[in-house]
């Protein structure tokens, strides 16, 4: 494909896509998200290849393999376009008959649509079913409407119109402006306003300045990035490419994950293929604007998510962080302006730009603006990814879009934020979605990945195996973090396993709040809030393991 | 691992010495494992020291400095695995391969590792073989699972 040199290019190029598609031809879109492939969805891919050959339907039916849906509990799920026919739990055996049935007569078969497990209703097409009708989609929507490898989709639904406004209708000031002005706050953990981090990069002096996406997602039982990343990579490149040039960088990096085998693919399919129309590279879209990306990964530890650490990381050293006297935003990549954010901040970044500030700003609470990807997992009916806006309650995403806890079991604490994070019981539940809420509360979102503990969870032991991950994670260069945590996992250890005695609950305060002023990074400055949270609402279950 | 397929991998990178961490993923995939000879090799061509090398290849827990078994088995014991009955699925995994996570049996038929979340928590808990995912397991499915493999 040639090169697109222009803004007007731009927009033939996406007509020209969107002439030659049928809106009424069957598309049958099925999910290749981590989880449907866990499941074995490649039988499923190959076996409608195999049937729409065999009944040589080629020219009337297209196929999509596409990214995660979200609704990974009842996977494969498979899409029947233009009806938006939504089947679950698919088998290579149901296939045949979908093609017979579905595709040719129109007629939808019962027994592959949700039934609600309560009320025995059945609902044929995602508006209707509980676990996306709950939900405001604006992110993970495209998912099911695009095939991650093909820069066409992507266009034909609206692709990098965000970045040609920004080109050629806004300055980078009026970016970043606008940035600012929706108080997008950064969806990895922290939730600091990303537009204030651009303008400390951009107006920090260096003769190169670099962005990063931040990709490595490894906070356990957060998998929402990933579903956006491998589904959707140019919605996050595009995100970057117009964060580069509000900030003013020409070299951008991506960091993600070795261990995803599709992501990977996805990523290098995106560079190509951006590269080859034009959005990547030399004189974007002929505006004059040049930046290029390089992918890096991780190598399996849990420490080189932290931006310091990542930081060396691409500089080909060890993942260990650094003191943040001075910020990565002024010096970060070979002690460059480096502006680092996660993969869900920047997927955000087209549709302030293309919708505008204030759209973005009347979606969400008073000071978390927008929707919020969160990964259900633990001791749920449903899991999968969500989107919501801020604001909603947590009761609604455990149990409206969740399905509840399953076995007719109790819900007894709702854990956010991971490894790093803390668990908060049931009494809160009224909570709504919010960056300052829950972190009051001592249950901070971080990257978003939401655990459903269920009656029969020992908090202790659930403390205790954050601790032991964290052990292992701590990339041990400073004493507090390293030394620190291991003994606390040693008490809990004692704990758990009835050895507690009297003042251990004490000792662990103690080396808490140490390991929590002394160390560097967020690693060892947050280990303990999964016990500090835990002994601030389930006291009792340590103190009946001691006495 | 042959000689001319290192050159390759460390060619790619236009022996940047930056591009360590990438060089080492490549050989990691392609041998599952990093002989000494390989990490000299490295070294020198990419100009770091070896220490520095040794750093990286001992830091990252991808990295091995011995060889595999025929068969990586990882249990997934992240955060909702642990909330579904990941540890009773590791103790069974242990007790029928006789071998702890980052062990090697005798006759390299496994090795077992524990893994931090692959982001399948519906599939939890399970256990991945060849990087095939065995999901929703419980301890007594472990069995016919691993007799499979050979």
């Amino acid at each position: 494909m040639p090169r697109i040199n222009s803004a007007a290019e731009l927009e033939e190029r996406r007509s020209g896509i969107l002439s030659k598609r049928d809106p009424d031809k069957t598309c049958i879109s099925i999910c290749s998200g981590m989880g449907c492939h866990g499941l074995g969805n490649d039988r499923v891919i190959s076996a409608f290849e195999e049937e729409i050959n065999k009944q040589n339907l080629k020219t009337k039916v297209d196929i999509r393999v596409t990214g995660c849906h979200g609704f990974c509990e009842k996977g494969p799920i498979v899409v029947i376009y233009p009806e938006e026919i939504c089947y679950m739990e698919v088998t290579p055996e149901d296939v045949p008959e979908i093609i017979s049935q579905t595709v040719l007569e129109k007629k939808v078969i019962d027994r592959l649509i949700y039934t609600d497990p309560n009320t025995g209703e059945k609902a044929a097409h995602q508006s209707e079913i509980p676990f996306y009708k709950n939900q405001t989609q604006y992110l993970i929507s495209y998912n099911p409407k695009i095939d991650p490898t093909s820069i066409d989709d992507y266009l034909a639904n609206g692709g990098y119109s965000g970045l040609s406004k920004a080109l050629f209708e806004m300055s980078p000031e009026q970016v970043l402006e606008e940035v600012k002005k929706a108080n997008l706050r950064g969806r990895g953990g922290g939730g600091f306003p990303a537009g204030r981090k651009w303008e400390t990069a951009r107006n920090a002096p260096g003769k190169d300045k670099y962005v990063i996406v931040n990709g490595h997602e490894g906070e356990p039982g957060a998998y929402m990035d990933r579903a956006i990343f491998t589904g959707n990579p140019h919605l996050v490149l595009e995100g970057l490419i117009i964060g580069a040039y509000a900030i003013g960088s020409h070299q951008g990096f991506i960091y993600t994950r070795h261990d995803t085998p599709q992501l990977k693919k996805n990523i290098d399919i995106a560079l190509a293929k951006a590269t080859e129309y034009g959005l990547l590279g030399e004189n974007i879209l002929g505006s004059g604007f040049n930046f290029n990306v390089e992918v890096h990964f991780d190598v399996g530890i849990f420490v080189s998510g932290e931006s310091s650490a990542l930081m060396s990381s691409i500089e080909g050293k060890n993942p260990e962080p650094r003191p943040k006297y001075i910020r990565t935003s002024v010096r970060g990549v070979w002690d460059m302006p480096t502006n680092l954010n996660n993969v869900e901040t920047w997927a955000n970044v087209s549709q302030i730009i293309n919708k505008g500030a204030e759209w973005y700003t009347s979606i969400g609470t008073e000071k978390s603006k927008g929707t919020k990807l969160i990964s259900l997992s633990g001791n749920i009916v449903n899991t999968g990814v969500v989107e919501v806006p801020f604001g909603t309650t947590l009761r609604e995403l455990v149990y409206d879009i969740g399905g509840g806890v399953p076995n007719g079991k109790k819900l007894k604490a709702i854990h956010f934020g991971g490894p790093m994070g803390g668990s908060i019981p049931e009494e809160f539940l009224d909570t709504p979605l919010d960056f300052d809420e829950l972190a009051k509360l001592g249950a901070p979102i971080g990257a978003g990945g939401l655990l459903v503990l269920d009656e029969d969870t020992n908090m202790v032991e659930k403390t205790r195996f954050f601790l032991d991950f964290l052990v292992n994670e701590s990339c041990g260069k400073c004493v507090p973090c390293r030394e620190g945590i291991r003994q606390m996992a040693k008490i809990l250890t004692n704990i758990s396993e009835g050895n507690g005695k009297e003042g251990d609950i004490e000792l662990l305060e103690e080396i808490a709040e140490v390991a929590g002023t002394a160390s560097l990074c967020a690693l060892g400055k947050t280990a303990s809030d999964p016990l500090l949270s835990s002994l601030r609402y389930f006291r009792d279950e340590y103190e009946a393991r001691i006495k | 691992m042959d000689n001319d397929k290192i050159d390759q991998i460390i060619n790619k990178h236009q022996g940047k010495a930056s591009s360590l961490i990438q060089v080492l993923i490549e050989i990691q995939n392609q041998n599952h494992w990093l002989p000494k000879e390989v990490l000299d090799k490295v070294s020198k061509k990419l100009e770091v020291p070896l220490t520095r090398v040794m750093q990286i290849a001992t830091f990252y827990k991808t990295f091995s400095l011995i060889p595999k078994g025929r068969n990586e088995v990882h249990v997934c014991t992240g955060s909702s695995c642990h909330a579904r009955g990941s540890a009773r699925l590791l103790d069974t995994v242990q007790d029928l391969i006789g071998i702890r996570p980052g062990e090697t049996d005798s006759d390299s038929k496994f090795s077992l590792e524990t893994s931090n979340c692959l982001g399948c928590c519906n599939l939890g808990p399970e256990i991945i073989i060849n990087g095939k995912h065995h999901a929703r397991l419980t301890p007594d499915q472990a069995e016919d699972v691993l007799k499979n493999y050979k």
